[in-house]
């Protein structure tokens, strides 16, 4: 080659932008593949996907994990668990993502859980509530973050078992989730309080409650107290027909999950008084660290956040921190590294056991007020998710033994 | 005493609601024959829209009653109008078409509905504000009755006196129940269909959306009320008759004092109460309480049933090359093309099972994922409870099916029509319960994990050719039995039931052979997807998967043998795609299927059909 002007400045350019040629190369990102119902639940799953872009934004905006980007990338399964283990696949396969998440209902979590277990790959579950995912179906692969029936049903029994009532009538979803949650209300409560009696139950379909009859029903009955399970379109119209019919007068309510603004939020001015559940009072909770991330959502979205959106922002921050320390992305090392990792959510510090991988994220334990014509939380506390567990040998006995 | 009267009342007034939506789907069906799913959208629509038009008349002129019924009644004359735009854009085009075409059209406007609802409302609930008035309440029997569910009582009477005048005092109303009786007779006697039709749309829109805004005070507007209310107001029309209003009344009574008191005595019921009493009427009076057997559907004028020949070798050499290119996959294709290429493997055969039913037998079925779910079961089942490895789980699969489908089928076969497709989705709604809550036996929703294949078939590829081999075997079998003597017997029966009573065929064994058939085919579907997906849900029973198998068959086209293997690949194909292409699928898949139904209204393998014979110049004689 003659030793041209020319070819001495194009073989210079080229031997000062090999360094950054080979560094684009080597900052791959750390790809998170996302299933979730975004379509069939998006009051949920649309604050859920702005808390994980949100805390994707200020991993990456910090320098990212182990100096590569995170990126998420993110599947709709309909609803339905065959297409929600087929998109598990094709995330794993043409995708190539290096950690599973996601998933809302308890079936789909179930069933890529188990997806996860063929395939040897790491699934973080945010959202599905159901017990059997890291207990009677727990596997090595498979962590859960949110707080679960057994442990949201047991901070309420906390409570439950100081109201002097005695006559305790149901009333609960009929399917896992709901039956799970009155199982454990009653195993946990009878075993505090010999004297409860559970008098009725009622078990609308989810989504068809017939409320006029079923608060008739209950009433019937005459209990002392409620103790209400049903969320969403069915709890506002147990609602309505339970204030006009005068079902909660002088009777006590514990209801799961209420508190949350996405099933608080619909019941406006009608949000009854006292009644004792679980949530999330985002308005009111004003520690450092949540009062940070409130703030920074707020002006990022120009919305308040909902549960959702924290059980999304944690998800993201547990892989983030499990890689950083697996100093990797290879699933065995992260799954080892997951197991017994204390990361910070805008709840305070959380865990994820190693005994059975479920996280200890807590809930907001309260009673319901209305103020300015809006449900809130008042006397709220927070219930560390680590204090509501079973003890440590009855989950070995539940969990499968190769887990 | 008194609780019984309070019962008795609240179901009154859940009769009201139910009567409303019921009311317009069977004014709707009785004039234009048309299953219209798209019903329980014009129900979520009206209380949106009553969302925002009660808001914005109380924003007005203060929370007033009169602006409340303002905006419930403007709330449903927008729904009506949105039907009649519905059936002038859509419907109107493909009423030559096939029976039940129309039900595929109408299911992509379903999903184009939910989206839009999505994208103007937003995905959170929206409750009405009440005011004073409409929470107040007035003291029967010792407690406390809501006063609006006391008007609501009285409105469902009132709305059936009103149609009634309708009805029996207006030439319109004359027209609807001369229509609803003998639909061509009118057409001939030179009355314009179109304005009927129409008109008939409003109606029933308007009627659903009335409904759908009335319920809004009670509960909040939401994006699950169109799934959730279409099965019941579907019940509620076939067990009083379809077409009949007083039996829409009577049956929406009947249900709603049912539920008010069976959720009393066995709580644990919702889930199948309906499909309980809408199975018990179906079995005493096949046409519901006061239906009348249909009037027999002429074929419009011109066109008869295609007779089916067999295909024309070069559509037998292109089958064979896409089973080769398909059995290929694993050389150049990745894992996902193989699992997406099992999948289409497994509904081919599963729309291939229905179209024997349907298109031969003429045999319309609403449940036919039961019999997927239950060959599903039947392989999950052994696996848990008999430790059945796959080879023996996937002989178990139809056998299972085929045995309820045999059982099942002996009350079907003796229905006929869209009451013989309502009570198969009776009794694939109580499987579908009872798999649900029968949960020691089958694991309830959280279903039965670790059904995976064997050693030696658990890589990509030797699955992929095992299913192929099934459900193409299947496929071809079932083509087989199509053009068997069997199969012509079938047909036969479905032309003509009294010409071929008269020469000695027995119609209800026929059937029931095609039912069984049918179901084990299913089965044997169901039990490969079982071992593809490695857990087995309810979901595989549910009312969605039953559509999609109907949508299959009805976008390839029913008169056709290769029909349900086209539908199959481009429904699956079309709904695979466009999941990951867009936040909107639903609405672009609603869409491609509007657009498929209007650019072929045989279906896409009756359409080319057509083309070919035109090509050739043999007309179906």
């Amino acid at each position: 080659m003659r030793l041209t002007r020319r070819s001495v400045l194009a073989a210079s350019a080229a031997a000062l932008a090999a360094p950054a040629y080979v560094r684009a190369q080597g900052v791959q990102p750390i790809r998170i593949g996302e299933i979730n119902s975004y379509t069939t639940l998006p009051a949920f799953t649309v604050p859920y996907r702005n808390g994980w872009q949100f805390r994707v934004e200020q991993i990456n905006a910090a320098g990212g994990v182990l100096g590569r980007p995170l990126e998420v990338v993110w599947r709709d399964d309909a609803g339905r668990p065959q297409d929600a283990v087929r998109l598990a696949g094709e995330l794993l396969d043409n995708e190539r993502v290096d950690i599973l998440a996601g998933t809302f209902f308890s079936h789909i979590g179930l069933a890529v859980a188990d997806f996860a277990l063929q395939r040897k790959r790491l699934f973080v579950a945010s959202e599905p509530l159901t017990d059997a995912l890291v207990w009677e179906k727990g596997n090595r692969y498979t962590f859960r973050l949110r707080p679960s029936t057994y442990m949201q049903a047991a901070m309420l029994v906390e409570e439950a078992a100081k109201l002097p009532a005695k006559r305790w009538v149901t009333v609960s979803p009929n399917y896992e989730y709901g039956q799970s949650a009155v199982k454990w209300f009653k195993q946990l409560l009878q075993a505090r309080r010999p004297d409860v009696e559970f008098v009725a139950e009622q078990w609308p379909a989810l989504g068809r409650i017939d409320a006029g009859a079923t608060v008739q029903a209950l009433a019937q009955a005459r209990p002392e107290a409620i103790y209400n399970v049903t969320f969403g379109p069915d709890l506002t119209n147990f609602v309505r027909q339970g204030n006009t019919r005068g079902l909660f007068e002088r009777r006590a309510v514990v209801s799961l999950l209420t508190g949350e603004p996405e099933y608080l939020d619909p019941l406006a001015d009608e949000t009854p008084e006292g009644w004792i559940v679980t949530g999330y009072p985002w308005d009111q909770i004003n520690t450092p660290e949540h009062a940070a991330f409130r703030d920074a959502y707020r002006a990022r979205f120009n919305d308040y956040p909902r549960l959702g959106t924290v059980v999304g922002y944690d998800t993201i921050t547990a892989i983030a921190e499990a890689v950083k320390k697996a100093g990797t992305t290879d699933n065995e090392r992260v799954i080892d590294a997951l197991r017994g990792l204390p990361f910070r959510s805008p709840f305070g510090p959380v865990t994820f056991r190693a005994l059975d991988h479920q996280s200890t994220l807590g809930a907001y334990v309260g009673r319901t007020a209305l103020r300015n014509n809006r449900g809130t939380m008042v006397d709220w506390r927070y219930a560390d998710g680590a204090n509501y567990l079973p003890p440590d040998d009855e989950v070995r006995r539940m969990r499968p033994q190769a887990a | 005493m008194d609780f019984v009267l309070i019962q008795f009342l609240t179901g009154l007034s859940n009769a009201s609601a139910l009567f409303l939506i019921a009311s317009g789907l069977t004014v709707i069906f009785g004039v234009t024959r048309i299953v219209n799913f798209a019903h329980g959208s014009f129900y979520m629509l009206g209380a949106y829209l009553a969302w925002t038009f009660v808001r914005a008349f109380w924003d007005w002129g203060g929370r007033e009653p009169w602006l409340f019924a303002l905006g419930v009644i403007a709330a449903a004359v927008a729904v009506g109008l949105i039907g009649v735009a519905m059936e002038i854009a859509l419907l109107r085009r493909i009423y030559r078409a096939p029976e039940l075409f129309q039900l595929l059209a109408t299911f992509g406007v379903v999903l184009v509905i939910q989206d839009a609802t999505l994208a103007i409302w937003g995905p959170e609930d929206l409750p009405l504000p009440r005011p004073r008035w409409l929470r107040g309440f007035v003291d029967i029997a010792g407690s406390r009755f809501p006063q609006y569910d006391l008007v609501l009582v009285f409105i469902g009477p009132l709305v059936l006196a009103l149609l009634w005048l309708l009805f029996h005092r207006t030439r319109f109303g004359m027209l609807v129940r001369a229509a609803t009786q003998d639909r061509e007779m009118v057409a001939a006697l030179g009355v314009d269909q179109r304005k009927l039709f129409s008109g008939v749309f409003f109606l029933g829109s308007a009627l659903a959306g009335l409904g759908g805004a009335l319920v809004l005070p009670s509960q909040s507007a939401n994006l699950q009320m169109d799934l959730s209310v279409i099965a019941e107001a579907f019940v509620v029309v076939v067990v009083g008759g379809m077409g009949s209003v007083p039996g829409a009344f009577l049956s929406s009574l009947l249900i709603a004092e049912v539920q008010a008191f069976g959720i009393v005595l066995l709580p644990k019921i919702t889930l199948v109460l309906v499909f309980l009493v809408m199975a018990a009427v179906l079995m005493v009076r096949p046409y519901g309480l006061l239906g009348r057997p249909q009037a027999h559907a002429r074929p419009s004028a011109g066109m008869v049933e295609p007779v089916l020949r067999p295909a024309p070798d070069l559509l037998g050499w292109a089958g064979l090359a896409a089973l080769l290119v398909a059995a290929s996959a694993p050389l150049w294709a990745g894992a996902y093309a193989l699992t997406v290429l099992v999948e289409l493997a497994v509904f081919v055969l599963f729309a291939a099972s229905l179209h024997l039913m349907m298109g031969p037998g003429g045999v319309v079925s609403f449940g036919h994922a039961a019999y997927f779910g239950l060959g599903a079961y039947g392989a999950a089942l052994g696996l848990r409870y008999l430790a059945l490895p796959m080879e023996a789980g996937l002989v178990l699969a139809p056998l299972f099916a085929g045995l309820f489908g045999l059982v099942f089928g002996v009350f079907v076969v003796r229905l006929s029509g869209v009451y013989l497709a309502m009570l198969t989705l009776a009794f694939a709604q109580i499987v579908w319960a009872a798999t649900f809550q029968w949960v020691e036996l089958t694991g309830g929703d959280n279903g039965i994990l670790g059904v995976w294949p064997s050693a030696w078939a658990a890589d990509k590829a030797v699955y992929l050719w095992l299913s192929l081999a099934l459900c193409v075997g299947g496929t071809l079998l079932l083509r087989r039995f199509i053009f068997s003597p069997f199969g012509y017997a079938l047909r036969a029966a479905r032309d003509s039931e009294l010409r071929a009573e008269a020469i000695g065929l027995d119609i209800a064994r026929l059937r029931l052979a095609a039912f069984a058939i049918a179901a084990a085919a299913a089965g044997l579907a169901g039990g490969v997807y079982a071992y593809a997906k490695g857990s087995v849900f309810p979901t595989y029973i549910s009312i969605p998967k039953s559509v999609d198998a109907l949508l299959m068959v009805l976008l390839g086209g029913v008169q056709t043998a290769t029909g349900p293997i086209v539908g199959a690949i481009a429904y699956h194909g079309l709904f695979v795609g466009i999941l990951q292409a867009t936040a909107y699928w639903r609405a672009a898949l609603g869409l491609a299927i509007v657009l498929l139904v209007l650019a072929f209204p045989q279906g896409i393998a009756g359409f080319a059909r057509a083309r070919w014979e035109r090509a050739r110049g043999l007309e179906a004689a």
